[in-house]
């Protein structure tokens, strides 16, 4: 509790989030059989359920028992999905072999089965010409009691260790932490963290501590390889736009030179031009009004 | 569920489990960060759960450029074999509605590891003290029934107080009385638990306030080591201050970055 200047009294936030706990405590034993009635349909309607949406059917099994991989790419947040988008997906032909259908108070995307490339989507594709490299677009919000459902809807319990895993996606600069300011700092610029049974040397520097990366499905992909001992590396943007920016795509470029991705690409110069060329569509699209 | 990162299952039997409630101030975390860094405790597994926030960074315990490109998780396990001693330590929060089915299956890897006793070290809000807490020792300590025989006299020797009972529902005057840890975390429901299955258990905890909480987590290391004497003070003059309590290196920039020059 504190005394704000004019003598109320409010209560200050505890970091540790343990306001939460005894809330839940206290609404636990006030339940009554509908208040958890209520609770079991909001928890099905916060269900992952990965679909092909194609077929209208529900996958069975976890996204990579259906379709095991050598490589597997993910870009989440709009950047990232961009960047891939221009650079992994304009040099190949891609086939889609799912989708994530998850519903939460952020994303505005209603009906999972007929997405438009604009809305906010989860898609699974693999590479027709080498169905072994799987890639991920990820622009939707996970929420955090979503994401390890979201894990096991596409890693499985069996995890495969010959995998090779990159992740891309950005966070805000100020999330950096350095002994100088962070508005005398370069963005966008590049950092990385890999697992400890990382095949490949990274293509920039790693995150130096006491920076972490909390609570994006990135964090929970890369804690899953580590903990199966699966070759992972994710790769953050530090940028001071978060919107679609063409800067802070472009930032990824050095990622191309890496085992996982330089067989993949074909023209750089070809690419940028497609990259620039969504970064303008996008942005006659977008006004105050949408 | 509790993951090696060797090929095979360390053997934890008679082993003593130290770990931290996530409570105000992260008074636990930091004192568990200082014990894994001053004993030099390696890494012996994760704690793999869907029941914490996940998180990634780099060895937070790093001496040296080598072993500073290890990376960490959200929940992991440290040892000290030499001294018998096993940390578990949390770097996230718990998700919503899951921090019973946590301690829940936490208990469980406890009793199936046989380890000998679980130490758990938290805090509470300094402001929910009566007006007798207020002039005591802002330390307390709570057993489990199967823990109170064999350490109560060491207990009673070092003068230690024991968390009062409160009301439980403060608005009424006839209430029972009732353990409460206000600010606690998962700290009561661990203790009704390790009550109920019969484990022992020590909860070691400290009223406090949320702000620069490094004093309040050497204080509370200071207050283990008084009964565990996990590390011996380097000289023999009892009015030296402080033990050799190492700070981890990712206690930097606690509060932030750099400030720009501009704001001067």
């Amino acid at each position: 509790m504190a005394a704000t200047f004019f003598g109320e009294v409010v209560r200050a936030p505890c970091r540790a989030g343990t306001e939460d706990e005894e809330e839940e405590e206290e609404e636990g034993r006030r339940e009554t059989p509908e208040d958890g009635e209520v609770r079991q349909q909001l928890a099905r309607k916060r269900e992952v359920r990965l679909l092909r949406r194609q077929a209208k059917t529900t996958l069975e099994v976890s996204l990579l028992e259906k379709y095991p991989c050598s490589k597997f790419i993910i870009a989440i947040g709009n950047n990232a999905v961009a960047f891939l988008s221009s650079f992994i997906m304009n040099s190949g032909v891609w086939e889609e072999v799912g989708c994530a259908k998850l519903w939460n108070e952020w994303c505005r995307t209603v009906d999972t089965t007929h997405l438009s490339p604009t809305e906010a989507f989860c898609v699974f594709y693999h590479l027709k010409s080498n169905p072994s490299v799987v890639l991920c677009q990820c622009s939707c919000y996970v929420a955090e009691d979503q994401q390890y459902q979201w894990l096991e809807k596409v890693f499985g319990s069996c995890p495969r260790k010959n995998m090779q895993v990159t992740i891309l996606t950005c966070r805000h600069v100020t999330d950096y932490k350095t002994s100088e300011s962070t508005s005398s700092l370069h963005t966008p610029f590049l950092k990385a963290l890999k697992t400890q049974n990382a095949r490949e040397p990274p293509c920039c520097s790693l995150l130096e501590q006491p920076n972490i990366v909390p609570g994006l499905p990135a964090a929970g992909v890369l804690s899953y390889c580590q903990v199966w001992k699966i070759s992972a590396i994710l790769y953050l943007c530090y940028t001071d736009v978060m919107k679609l920016d063409l800067i802070t795509a472009e930032a990824f470029k050095p990622v191309l030179s890496s085992r996982s991705l330089k067989g993949l690409v074909k023209n750089i110069p070809q690419s940028t031009e497609i990259l620039k060329k969504l970064m303008t569509t996008n942005e006659i699209q977008s006004n105050i009004y949408t | 569920m509790f993951v090696p990162c060797g090929d095979s299952v360390p053997d934890l039997a008679g082993c003593t489990l130290l770990m931290p409630a996530v409570s105000v101030g992260n008074v636990g975390q930091l004192a568990i960060d200082l014990i894994i860094s001053t004993l030099n405790m390696y890494k012996i597994g994760y704690f793999y759960t869907d029941c914490l926030v996940p998180m990634v960074g780099n060895n937070p315990y790093a001496t040296a450029e080598e072993n500073s490109t290890e990376l960490s998780i959200n929940a992991e396990v440290y040892a000290s074999p030499s001294k018998k001693l096993v940390a578990l330590q949390l770097r996230s929060i718990f998700i919503k509605y899951k921090s019973k089915s946590f301690c829940e299956k936490l208990l469980f890897w406890v009793k199936s590891s046989n380890c000998a006793k679980v130490v758990v070290l938290s805090s509470s809000h300094s402001y929910h003290r009566n007006d007798l807490q207020l002039r005591s020792t802002p330390f307390r300590y709570l057993l489990t029934p199967s823990m109170q025989k064999s350490v109560q006299n060491k207990i009673q020797s070092l003068n230690w107080e024991e968390m009062e009972k409160s009301p439980c529902i403060p608005e009424i005057d006839d209430s029972e009385f009732c353990v409460r840890i206000p600010g606690g975390g998962i700290t009561k429901t661990l203790y009704d638990e390790g009550c109920s299955k019969e484990i022992p258990m020590v909860i070691l905890l400290k009223f406090v306030s949320e702000g620069d909480n490094i004093p309040d987590a050497l204080g509370l290391v200071e207050y283990l080591n008084e009964w565990l004497q996990i590390i011996k003070p380097c000289c023999d003059d009892p009015s030296a201050s402080a033990l050799p309590w190492k700070m981890p290196s990712s206690w930097r920039l606690l509060f932030g970055s750099g400030l720009p020059p501009a704001l001067f």
